[in-house]
């Protein structure tokens, strides 16, 4: 089961890789938009709470920058 | 010393009733006003107008961000898998971010967070057989961070570490941090390593605790007033976290996500009661390892001028046989550019773990086994709204306040677990 998922992220990076080079370059002044505070590719400070609580009551966790089984009674 | 008599941290709260609730609301508003007296007095020094690069530390933002929590539902764990499940939390962090600026104008930043919360769980009272047992329960846990960031070579180094503690559970961990930019700074690729060190305190159902163990615990203050030991089970997680983000176009931005999670020790929970098929009582018990294998992806869209599209999916698999799906979706409405609304929804299933079963659905002789319904198969979703407002101006005549953010959800499990969140962050620049 590990093994199968091991080898579809190394699918999934090797996807993504393709995709990025073939994007075009952005320059800094065009990225008003991309520097956009509602942009950010992270989860919101204020999503903290949501987050620790979908940790204690889900058996799935990590990928968003949040906790991943460790420093709390969750698992 | 008043302490004089007293090693445990815990006898000393317990012994100046430092764990009622109503101390623990004066403790938050204390805390929340000194933070608010703290925030205005750093705000009148502030320049806003100068690009100097100051090697001197200095406040650049700070966050207060707390939390409401109600949840209800009939599958508690402490109750076998059958039984209330009525929890209200109420959280409060501080974040304080200063920064100066180093030889080569490196830029160097410290994080110093706080945060305390206090919950109260109604199953928590059947930890006693009675139901006599505390059902409130504290967590207060800081952390600091430092970062380097080098403009010249693009890459960023940073280290931290973090506590947690409340009476059942201790955590000590610490991370490092690196991450690169390309040449054109559209591309970062960043690695985090966290080690967390945890003991769990074996608080055990009070029928099933071992005779020589006298118990009187914040899950569960029998009445004894003997002074217990306790003895706790090393937990220790080592996660790694990679990502890779990528400026797609002037209007698109992804990112790829890979954490890889190794837990071993004790992984359970001792006041998790399973009853078996034969109708005897006995606790949770798990493997003492498990990997975990969580995949994500973000992927956000500016459309036009005024909406932002703001995606997430996640793919998730464990050695304890989960596999699971996670799909969010929010879309901001920028309603002038300083006030936005962003209505949003997130769905997520999963499938049971090898070693559930709910209540008399598993026999004695099995190796693991638990009725935590966190380790059903299930489905749940989460819907709610976003309420963003920012200025250069200040609001509510505090010029160093210029966002505040608002947040309701409401989330429903097919379990019956249904829970309702409010948030709020505060920000000060």
């Amino acid at each position: 089961m590990l093994k199968r998922n091991i080898l579809s992220a190394i699918l999934a990076v090797t996807v993504f890789s393709f995709f990025l080079s073939s994007c075009t370059t952005v320059k800094e002044y065009q990225k008003n938009k991309i520097n956009d505070s509602e942009m950010e590719l992270s989860a919101r400070k204020v999503e903290k709470g949501e987050n620790s609580f979908q940790t204690y009551s889900e058996g799935a966790s990590g990928a968003n920058g949040g906790k991943v089984g460790g420093g709390c009674g969750c698992n | 010393m008043v302490v004089a008599d007293v090693t445990d941290i815990k006898d000393l709260f317990k012994k100046f009733h430092l764990l009622e609730p109503s101390f623990m609301r004066k403790i938050c508003l204390t805390v929340v006003g000194s933070f608010l007296l703290f925030i205005n007095s750093f705000s009148q020094t502030t320049d806003s107008t100068s690009e100097y690069h100051s090697p001197i530390l200095k406040l650049e933002e700070a966050n207060l961000v707390s939390n409401y929590y109600s949840q209800t539902g009939n599958h508690s764990a402490i109750t076998g898998g059958l039984g209330t499940q009525k929890v209200n939390d109420f959280s409060n962090i501080i974040e304080l971010k200063y920064v100066r600026w180093g030889s080569l104008d490196r830029k160097i930043t410290l994080d110093f967070d706080l945060g305390i919360d206090h919950h109260t769980a109604a199953s928590s009272a059947y930890v006693s057989k009675s139901g006599a047992s505390q059902t409130g329960g504290t967590r207060v846990y800081p952390s600091s961070n430092w970062q380097i960031e080098n403009s010249a070579k693009r890459t960023t180094f940073g280290l931290g570490a973090a506590l947690s503690f409340e009476y059942t559970y201790h955590s000590y961990s610490l991370n490092a941090l690196y991450s690169k930019q390309s040449l054109d700074k559209n591309t970062e690729f960043s690695a985090k390593a966290n080690l967390f060190l945890d003991a769990v305190k074996l608080v055990y159902p009070s029928e099933l605790r071992p005779a020589t163990t006298s118990v009187n615990t914040s899950a569960s203050y029998g009445g004894s007033s003997s002074k217990p030991h306790i003895p706790s089970k090393l937990r220790s997680t080592f996660a790694t976290s990679f990502t890779l983000s990528h400026v797609i176009n002037k209007n698109m931005q992804v990112a790829l996500i890979g954490d890889v999670v190794a837990q071993g020790g004790y992984l359970g929970l001792p006041f998790h009661r399973v009853y078996f098929t034969n109708k005897s009582v006995g606790v949770e018990k798990l493997p003492d390892t498990r990997f975990k294998l969580p995949l994500g992806v973000r992927f956000n869209y500016f459309a036009g001028d005024k909406v932002v599209f703001r995606t997430y999916y996640r793919y998730y698999a464990d050695s304890w046989g989960i596999s699971a799906h996670t799909a969010s979706i929010e879309t901001v409405v920028k309603i002038t550019p300083f006030i936005s609304v962003s209505p949003f929804y997130r769905y997520y299933t999963q499938t049971t773990s090898d070693y559930f079963a709910p209540k008399y659905g598993r026999p004695v002789t099995d190796q693991y086994f638990t009725s935590n319904y966190d380790y059903s198969a299930f489905n749940s979703s989460y819907e709610g709204i976003n309420f963003r407002f920012t200025t250069a101006k200040g609001l509510f005549g505090i010029e160093s306040l210029n966002m505040i953010e608002l947040r309701y959800g409401h989330y429903g499990q097919t379990t019956g677990l249904v829970a309702n969140n409010f948030s709020l962050n505060l920000r000060f620049k």
